[in-house]
């Protein structure tokens, strides 16, 4: 692994409530240009809420964030206009970032979705929308790519794909976030595992 | 990308995914007809009473069968995709413009749809009809204005269905009213300006809300 010390998102006593319920409780964070870091915690623990505020999609009610370039989310359901094609889908993403639309193409055949291309998202299995939904960061290129329990339902190769997405960003420089509640395969996909408990990182950490 | 291109390119996916689903046009429209048609089945053949209530009529229809193609299920987006819309750095205000300007086109064309259904049942004196150019475009922009602000502010709610057209029809009435009066007004050889006017204010009025009120809106959802 080959972190750099340049801190690609910053927490700093982050609070966050979600529906009047305190969920992060002065949590304080730093994940590294470079690094891939694995987020562990029991259900309810806060581990959804902190990538949401990572995307900076939930602002908190006190403390500081700070992030660095571009960010993807990759959540439990797949961002994808079910009633538009794979490619459809992808170049709406490159246009609104202001990509030329031959990259979903590029970004479809990168995931081995190219012959798929055409079908629409509600006519393809649930690997093959995650797989599309994944085809998303060879779009937009994120500096900050941010999982959230992707490999739930994945057959090998998907998987193997997820695991190929994150080594990408990582040798481009960014930082990923990988949440999961299988602490083998977070511990083998990581550089760097925190556990969630009660809203903030818990002491223990695993190696 | 500019705001502008966003908003477009909003626009433009969300009437093509009305046109995979025909929710608005291929479903919405004929119940609209049909609505349209059960009036003189109920009245029966009155001829003159056709003619005086025709246009009242197609106006109470389009506000009514309107609301549900403003709220349409297809223009909902799910928290994911309103999340990769912002983390493509759309605003909530380009998000709901675009829905909006996507409704407005969906309900001219229900409204020019509707208006040769309107003339073969009702019959209507063609006095002030001109007007209906300016007319129907005031009223698609406001009803698609108003529509996306309640669908927003309804968006995640369990009675979403039922608060949309709760939240836009009272609003909705100055519409109604501007475009049943407007074109009599015309007929009569008085000037429709004020009534075109009153229109033209709901519009102004909604696009503002949603100006102002957008990103409370995504807040909220």
């Amino acid at each position: 692994m080959h972190l750099q010390l340049s801190p690609q998102a910053e927490l700093t006593d982050v609070h966050v409530d979600v529906q009047r319920t305190s969920v992060l409780r002065g949590l304080d964070l730093v994940v590294a240009a470079g690094e891939v870091l694995g987020l562990i915690g029991a259900n309810g623990s806060g581990k959804s809420t902190l990538l949401n505020v990572l995307a900076t999609l939930i602002p908190p009610v006190a403390g500081t964030v700070q992030v660095r370039g571009p960010v993807a989310l990759l959540g439990h359901a797949p961002a994808l206009y079910s009633q538009l094609t794979l490619r459809e889908n992808l170049q709406f993403v490159a246009r609104m970032t202001g990509r030329d639309d031959a990259v979903a193409d590029a970004a479809l055949a990168t995931v081995g979705l190219a012959a798929a291309a055409d079908r629409r998202a509600d006519r393809c299995s649930h690997g093959m929308r995650r797989r599309a939904d994944l085809a998303r960061v060879f779009v937009t290129k994120p500096s900050l790519l941010l999982l959230d329990e992707v490999h739930t339902g994945l057959d090998v190769t998907s998987a193997a794909l997820v695991d190929h997405v994150v080594d990408g960003v990582r040798r481009r420089g960014g930082a990923c976030v990988v949440v999961s509640h299988d602490r083998d395969q977070v511990a083998r996909l990581t550089d760097r595992v925190v556990e969630l408990a009660a809203g903030r990182v818990a002491p223990a950490v695993v190696a | 990308m500019t705001a502008w291109r966003q908003l477009v390119e909003i626009a433009r996916k969300d009437l093509r995914l009305e046109a995979r689903s025909g929710e608005a046009l291929l479903v919405t429209t004929p119940f609209g007809a049909v609505a349209l048609l059960f009036v003189p089945l109920a009245v029966g053949t009155d001829t003159p009473l056709l003619r005086g209530i025709g246009p009242g009529l197609y106006w109470v229809v389009v506000l009514l069968f309107g609301l549900l193609v403003t709220l349409r299920t297809s223009a909902v987006d799910t928290p994911p995709q309103i999340a990769l819309l912002r983390l493509c750095g759309v605003h909530s205000v380009v998000r709901l413009a675009g829905r909006a300007a996507a409704s407005a086109l969906l309900l001219l064309a229900f409204e020019l749809l509707l208006v040769p259904v309107a003339v073969a049942l009702y019959d209507p004196a063609p006095h002030g009809w001109p007007w209906l150019l300016v007319v129907l475009p005031l009223v698609a922009a406001g009803l698609g204005l108003l529509g996306t602000l309640a669908g927003a502010l309804a968006q995640g709610l369990d009675g979403r269905t039922t608060l949309g057209p709760v939240l836009v029809l009272p609003l909705a009435v100055p519409l109604l009213l501007g475009a049943t009066q407007a074109p009599a007004a015309a007929a009569l050889g008085h000037a429709p300006w004020p009534w075109l006017l009153l229109m033209l204010t709901v519009d102004l009025i909604a696009a503002l809300a949603l100006l102002l009120g957008a990103p409370h809106l995504e807040e909220v959802a």
